[in-house]
């Protein structure tokens, strides 16, 4: 196998450069393979020369009797000595610059949970997962204008008290950082993208069982398009106000991954569907019916394993006590009612 | 068995060990070398102890209220005590006085005793008034937030300190059983001087937790 | 009664099971840890093998509890219960005594109840499963690991027991080292072998009751809520990782510095010629023993704590680099001008030589505090500590277990198979772990039980990898067991060895020597 110590190669393994700070990281580091791989040649070099050179030819061979060098040991102590204080300080000159900020910094609070990352900017926009139309997960994206010091101020919450926040790690490769999130505190992380583009976000402090998959996006556009964007959204969420109930039902509906099970188009998917759901009967799995009223479909949401209908699987559905409100609650069922 | 004690013209000593003075210097340097791990593992929690109190004082001065410093010192003069007793206890056991080493190895395991009595009155007060740890805590918060915090640093810092004190006397028990059988004497004294050396070691950690915990202002 | 020794090789004093089980002797205590080391070593191993295979490709064959799960018992069994008490519990309790010239180690009882207290904590740790296991990592992190359910007391409450093992045996070989060398075993005339175990014992000794209280408290916090690490009762999380790492960070030269001991043995063995630098090396064990406790923190460098704080951590990290670049220079320029022969534990430490360099560059590359940002828990960081616990460590035990074979049991082994098992395991381990590190800086975080499409290829290639390796291992043992039951009688020294082990019985009396030895020289005279 062929080193990727070479400095070309070493960049094709890398992610892109999103900024200023990459670019310095990837010079450091292609500095530093091509020391190691010189450092590794001369050693294992060496290695093999001395077995081959010195190779045994019969048990009584007369071997030099040599007990040490100080000259030679203490080369070989300062040389690397020197060597790994200039990559420190290198180091720390990058690390620097990674948390250098300025005073007129876009700010936007990043919120991990179990297990997504939220987004929550100036204007009231909370940017989150969502799930398309056949169920998947669709990762929440922060969108961040270019050139542009951004900060992050990021948390660890929960939705619930019953669960506790743990620490999580936002790391967005393309930039080369990462910082943990930890519940209780608020921590930063700073960068000015340079290149527009959609870039991977990771967690990468160990989270429990969906941690491989709290995955986000960013997106980094054209400053005139970030401000669009961002005028756009205040004037969806000033709209929000004069939504009606089923609107805002259908919102709730979206944002909380029903459509991952509850299709509005009538075929049932795990769960049935919701088209033509309220008013029709109902027959559960232990015989008895019931008609679906808005308080069977209250129940069903806070509790849905109390009574599940025939032929769907009970303990599928997350227990939704304590994620929505009631005025959200109310809102799904103006929704479903709207189905009909 | 080949470790068996056998006795030589010079004492007794196990097989691998060339003289009694070789087992004796080596003995001792294994229960030193324990004993400074019991303080490193403490040393954590006073390390803890010590960046709590940086971020929230008011909670150390608060606790400290509801702690009883007349108990406090009872104990410590108790401890402090019982570390005179012991070290005559080995005093007398190396001039060959047996009886009056028990006497005094007696004395010793009852301080502990009285120690850990004292520390069951303020337990069990404290448990009267709902001054549980952390999560457990049901009592008077008198406006401080966090102040469980600070009975979780109080018991488990004096409940260790107790474990350990238990164990001392445990082991006190056990050498003052064998010195009254005579196992023990001028040439061989070994356990005795051990168990002497983690008996002292408990009672400094008293001494640091006495004003730490009770006298913090 | 004592002498009875002479004459008797220590595995035919006494007979039955009740003999072992109630043995003093550091011999035979060595051995009973030797075999439960190597069976959890197959269970440590063989959740490596599953943790690959989910990994083979994007799709999910565990769920992410179950492979939380299996990465948990992988890292905890291969740490608290595989390397740290590795070297030092199995050949450092054989070896140290003879080495040293003694007939048994300080407190033989001691020794006994620290293999009674090791099977404790690990019958413990494995019972963990039956409590619907564990899946903290084996760091037990907080706050995840408060909130989580399973067997964390359990596990935790192990790990304690464990640590208090490793305690006695550090303790018991600093006092053996201090007071039961032979007459005219100088501190100076010590195999190396000694000089870092003897270093491991301090760290075990200073560092591991850190660790206990630390686990302590994360017990009293799952039961009775104390708050020290929980932010909603005012407790910080990141204090855990402070504590956790102040024990973990010295835990990982207990791992290595042994290793780096039996190396030194084999080199000079196989090169028939004096260590190159005693002096140096001896010290450097020391040196590295000192600087550990003050790096915990480039564990941590994203973690939050202060940039002064990060910044102090990477400069002093640097400096265990240097002590190790001293004894890998020192190790080669032993082979110049010596007598080189290629046996298989010489291959092995060859091995060690090319994987320990690796794993020291990207050591390197991970203190700087710049790059360790990017690097920081991606594959990047399970490739170099792999390449330093695996290529370092196990192939020194590998290597070492070769070496001393005939001294333990008085057989040779097949030289050929030993030399097949070897190729596995270092070609298997490079095509496992080299790929990581490419993956690591392509950004592939460590701990996901499923991944981006574009790190697949680099994963199946490291799966395969795995194979290799365990075949390798399963060679390993082929050889050993074949030895055991067809092997040549092993000569006294077969190897030519100067050190004093070699200068008895193979196997050994149950006293060791005859007569205890008498030290003129060092142990290197190869002239």
């Amino acid at each position: 196998m062929i080193f990727h110590s070479l400095p070309a190669r070493a960049n094709t393994f890398m992610p892109p450069q999103g900024t200023e700070v990459a670019s310095q990281f990837d010079t450091l580091y292609a500095f530093l393979l091509i020391a190691s791989l010189i450092s590794f040649i001369i050693l294992i070099g060496g290695l093999f020369l001395f077995v081959m050179k010195y190779k045994r030819k019969s048990i009584d061979d007369k071997t030099a009797y040599i007990t040490h060098n100080t000259f030679l040991e203490f080369l070989w102590s300062f040389i690397p000595f020197v060597i790994f204080m200039v990559v420190a300080v290198w180091g720390i000159v990058i690390y620097n610059n990674m948390k250098a900020t300025s005073e007129d910094a876009v700010e936007i609070h990043v919120i991990g949970k179990k297990w997504q990352w939220d987004f929550l900017y100036k204007n009231g926009k909370t940017v989150t997962n969502t799930t398309d139309t056949s169920g998947n997960i669709v990762y929440s994206t922060m969108i961040v204008p270019e050139k542009t010091p951004i900060k992050l101020i990021m948390t660890s919450r929960e939705q619930s008290d019953s669960v506790k926040p743990v620490i999580h790690s936002f790391f967005i490769p393309a930039f080369r950082i990462k910082q943990d999130v930890v519940p209780g505190k608020y921590s930063s992380l700073y960068f000015t993208a340079d290149k527009k583009g959609e870039f991977q976000v990771f967690c990468t402090e160990y989270c429990g069982d969906a941690h491989s998959k709290m995955l986000a996006k960013v997106r980094v556009v054209s400053k005139e398009e970030y401000d669009q964007w961002l005028i756009k959204e205040t004037e969806a969420l000033m709209n929000l106000a004069n939504l009606s109930p089923a609107e805002l039902g259908k919102l709730v509906y979206q944002q909380n991954q029903c459509s991952g099970c509850h299709t509005i188009n009538g075929s049932p998917l795990v769960g049935p569907s919701f088209k033509g759901l309220l008013g029709s009967d109902r027959k559960f799995a232990d015989g008895a019916t019931q008609k679906a009223d808005e308080n069977y479909i209250r129940a069903s949401i806070l509790n849905p394993n109390g009574q599940v209908v025939e032929g769907f699987q009970s303990g599928v559905m997350p227990v939704y006590k304590g994620v929505l409100t009631d005025e959200q609650i109310s809102q799904v069922i103006e929704f479903i009612k709207s189905l009909n | 068995m080949s470790t068996g004690k056998i006795i030589r013209k010079d004492g007794h000593y196990a097989h691998h060990f060339e003289s009694a003075e070789q087992e004796y210097t080596s003995s001792k340097q294994g229960v030193w070398l324990f004993l400074s791990t019991e303080i490193l593992m403490f040393g954590g929690l006073f390390v803890a102890f010590f960046i709590y109190k940086g971020m929230y004082p008011e909670i150390f001065h608060k606790g400290a209220e509801s702690l009883s410093w007349v108990y406090g010192a009872i104990n410590t003069a108790v401890l402090l005590t019982s570390s005179l007793t012991m070290a005559l206890g080995i005093h007398y056991i190396q001039k060959g006085k047996n009886s009056a080493a028990l006497t005094q190895l007696i004395i010793t395991v009852l301080c502990g005793a009285i120690f850990m009595g004292i520390k069951y009155i303020e337990y069990s007060h404290k448990f009267h008034l709902g001054l549980y740890p952390g999560q457990m805590f049901s009592g008077e918060t008198g406006g401080v937030e966090n102040l469980p915090l600070y009975f979780s640093f109080y018991y488990m810092m004096t409940g260790l300190h107790g474990i350990h004190v238990l164990l001392g006397m445990g082991l006190i028990t056990w050498v003052a059983i064998r010195t009254a059988r005579g196992d023990f004497g001028p040439k061989y004294y070994t356990p005795v001087e051990g168990v002497g050396l983690f008996w002292h070691v408990v009672d400094l950690i008293w001494i640091y937790l006495f004003p730490l915990l009770y006298l913090v202002e | 009664m004592s002498t009875a020794g002479a004459g008797h090789n220590y595995l035919e004093h006494g007979k039955g099971l009740m003999s072992w089980l109630t043995t003093l002797d550091h011999k035979r205590i060595g051995l009973m840890y030797g075999i439960f080391i190597a069976f959890f070593f197959l269970l440590g191993g063989i959740a490596a093998l599953l943790i690959r295979l989910e990994l083979f490709g994007v799709g999910e064959m565990f769920t992410g509890a179950e492979y939380n799960k299996l990465m948990t018992y992988h890292g905890a069994i291969m740490v608290f219960m595989v390397i740290v008490p590795g070297i030092p519990a199995i050949l450092g309790n054989f070896f140290l005594p003879l080495h040293i010239g003694a007939k048994d180690v300080a407190f033989p009882r001691l020794n006994l109840l620290s293999w009674y207290v090791f099977m404790a904590g690990s019958i413990m740790a494995v019972c963990t499963l039956l409590l619907g296991g564990v899946d903290t990592g084996w760091t037990f992190y907080t706050p995840y690991s408060i909130g989580t359910s399973g067997g964390v007391v359990l596990m935790v409450l192990a790990v304690f027991i464990l640590g208090m093992s490793s305690i006695l045996t550090g303790l018991n070989f600093i006092a053996t080292v201090h007071k039961l060398r032979a007459p005219g075993m100088t501190m100076n005339r010590i195999p190396l072998f000694v000089w870092s175990i003897y270093s491991t014992a301090i760290l075990q000794v200073l560092a591991t009751p850190v660790l206990g209280i630390t686990v302590l408290l994360l017990a009293m916090e799952k039961v009775f809520g104390i708050g020290f690490f929980d932010p909603a009762l005012g407790g910080d999380p990141i204090l855990f990782q402070h504590f956790f790492w102040f024990y973990s960070h010295p835990a990982v030269y207990i791992m290595i510095l042994p290793a780096m001991g039996i190396i030194s043995e084999l080199i000079t063995t196989y090169s028939r010629k004096t260590i190159f630098g005693y002096t140096a090396i001896a010290y450097s064990s020391l040196a590295i023993a000192g600087v550990s406790f003050f790096v915990w923190g480039h564990h941590m460098f994203v973690s939050g704590q202060s940039a002064i704080a990060g910044i102090l951590f990477s400069l002093i990290t640097m400096l265990v680099g240097v002590p190790t670049a001293i004894k890998l220079f020192n190790w080669l320029f032993t082979m110049y001008k010596g007598s080189v022969q290629l046996q298989s534990p010489m291959l092995y430490a060859i091995g060690f030589m090319f994987l320990f360099t690796i794993g020291g560059v990207t050591g390197i590359m991970l203190a700087v505090i710049g790059l360790d940002v990017h690097f920081h828990d991606t594959y990047f960081v399970v490739a170099h500590f792999h390449y330093v616990m695996v290529g370092g460590t196990l192939m020194a035990i590998a290597g070492g277990m070769l070496h001393w074979w005939p001294k333990m049991f008085g057989k040779m082994f097949s030289e050929y198979w030993a030399r097949i098992s070897y190729l596995f395991i270092f070609i298997g381990f490079n095509v496992t772990f080299f790929p990581q590190f490419i993956l690591g800086s392509m950004g592939m975080p460590r701990r996901y039980h499923t991944y981006l499409p574009e790190y697949e290829s680099l994963n199946q290639i490291s799966t395969v990898g795995s194979w290799l390796i365990g075949t390798g291992f399963l060679v390993l043992l082929g050889v050993f067991i074949h030895s055991l039951m067809y092997g040549k009688k092993a000569s006294e020294n077969p190897w030519h060895s100067k050190t004093l082990e070699w200068q008895t019985t193979s196997p050994p009396f149950h006293e060791n020597f005859e007569e205890t030895p008498v030290v003129t020289a060092g142990p290197y005279e190869y002239r």
